[in-house]
């Protein structure tokens, strides 16, 4: 995955200009939607997507690029190379 | 055909475009412009929409389109929501896409071209699958048609696939071009590897000539490495969103990739590509650069399709 900008190298204060308050909105909605999830009745095996929302807010926090590909990756079903010999294609 | 600056609601002067050459604040350009937008609901800017299904809009959006600037669109075709039950039926929506859907484009000055397939989520019953296939060269000569598409994977089953590759053989005997569909959500990367694997497997395809749609940040660099154009495809909730399109187009480049709408039955915006080129305007991309991504590519991918006639804006 590429990290880095080849183009439109703009400064993080004029990123954070436009970026700052939808960040801001988006981070509500997540930290609302997860008081939603807590103030609600359990009621069986949520078929792990908890933890998987869990796993994806850690990723947000790694000071490491492309975080959108990884979270991308979190949420993706595995990819067997072997494939067209299981489907005997 | 008029300038998009001189018809409908669209009133600004092309001395009002916004060209924006060099980088400058966001704010103060934003405020600068917004009485334009506001005014004009233009994007000063012609564009092609690659991915839109028309079928399932309005009229009404046709008209927007073009006060937006959209010049021309493809619609691949897909499915109706529900399964089709006959061979027929296909080739009624084929004589659709053919005939009156240019037509109803044509009353807005917009140039309409298209692309036959079985979609995938009708590929599980491979016998008609096969009837529709076998029935898609009646089309193939007919003006405005593109190539095969848009085929693919939806749930990455064997049947799916199988039907894939029946549609890429038929593309390679009658030497049309690929749109292909990648699969939803959890899906996509699985599915999106299986596709390149099969056409990085068939040495007959001309990678050029194919372009591999709805990438997102986990797929992009895939396509683009093996050699295949890519589109990203804008939509509300899944898919991209116009800012994380112009954060590939950052961290990618411009060469070929691709911007659609993808608008169809479901949530969908038809103006999506419009929102991409504001998006790239707010954060001080020049024209030049936005018309390389929404006009110059499509035509450069489509002007390799033998029914493709394009009809420049003046």
């Amino acid at each position: 995955m590429k990290g880095s900008c080849m183009l439109g190298e703009r400064t993080r204060e004029a990123v954070l200009e436009q970026e700052f308050l939808p960040l801001r909105a988006r981070i509500l909605e997540i930290a609302a939607g997860l008081d939603r999830l807590d103030r609600a009745v359990a009621d069986g095996d949520d078929g792990g997507r908890r933890d998987r929302l869990e796993n994806a807010i850690q990723l947000l926090l790694a000071d490491e690029p492309s975080r959108a590909a990884r979270i991308q990756l979190l949420f993706s079903r595995d990819y067997d190379e072997d494939w067209r010999t299981r489907f005997e294609l | 055909m008029p300038s998009p600056f001189s018809r409908g609601a669209c009133s600004a002067s092309a001395a009002q475009v916004p060209l924006v050459s060099g980088r400058v604040g966001v704010a103060s350009w934003f405020a600068g412009q917004r009485s334009f937008f506001i005014a004009g609901n233009c994007t000063g800017v012609y564009y092609i929409d690659p991915h839109i299904h028309m079928v399932s809009r309005t009229t009404d959006d046709y008209e927007t389109l073009a006060k937006m600037g959209c010049v021309a669109l493809s619609e691949p075709a897909f499915w109706a929501g529900y399964d089709r039950g006959s061979v027929d039926g296909f080739r009624d929506y084929f004589e659709q896409l053919t005939t009156f859907e240019p037509k109803r484009a044509s009353w807005y000055g917009i140039q309409h071209f298209t692309w036959l397939c079985i979609n995938a989520k009708e590929a599980e019953n491979v016998a008609l699958a096969r009837d529709v296939i076998a029935m898609i060269p009646e089309f193939l000569d007919r003006p405005g048609v593109l190539g095969i598409g848009e085929i693919g994977l939806n749930k990455n089953t064997r049947n799916e696939a199988t039907v894939f590759l029946e549609h890429i053989e038929l593309a390679v005997k009658t030497n049309e071009q690929i749109l292909i569909h990648t699969p939803h959500l959890e899906d996509k990367y699985q599915g999106t590897r299986m596709i390149l694997d099969m056409l990085t497997g068939d040495g007959r395809l001309d990678r050029n000539r194919v372009l591999v749609d709805h990438v997102e940040e986990h797929t992009v660099g895939l396509v683009l490495e093996q050699g295949f154009w890519a589109g990203m495809t804008l939509y509300p909730v899944s898919k991209c969103t116009p800012q994380r399109a112009a954060d590939m187009v950052e961290m990618y480049g411009p060469e070929r990739l691709l911007v659609n709408s993808a608008g169809d039955w479901g949530p969908s915006k038809p103006t999506a590509v419009p929102d991409f080129i504001l998006e790239m305007r707010k954060r001080g991309h020049p024209e030049s650069l936005i018309k390389r991504v929404v006009y110059d590519n499509p035509l450069t991918f489509f002007g390799q399709s033998r029914g493709f006639r394009f009809n420049p804006p003046v």
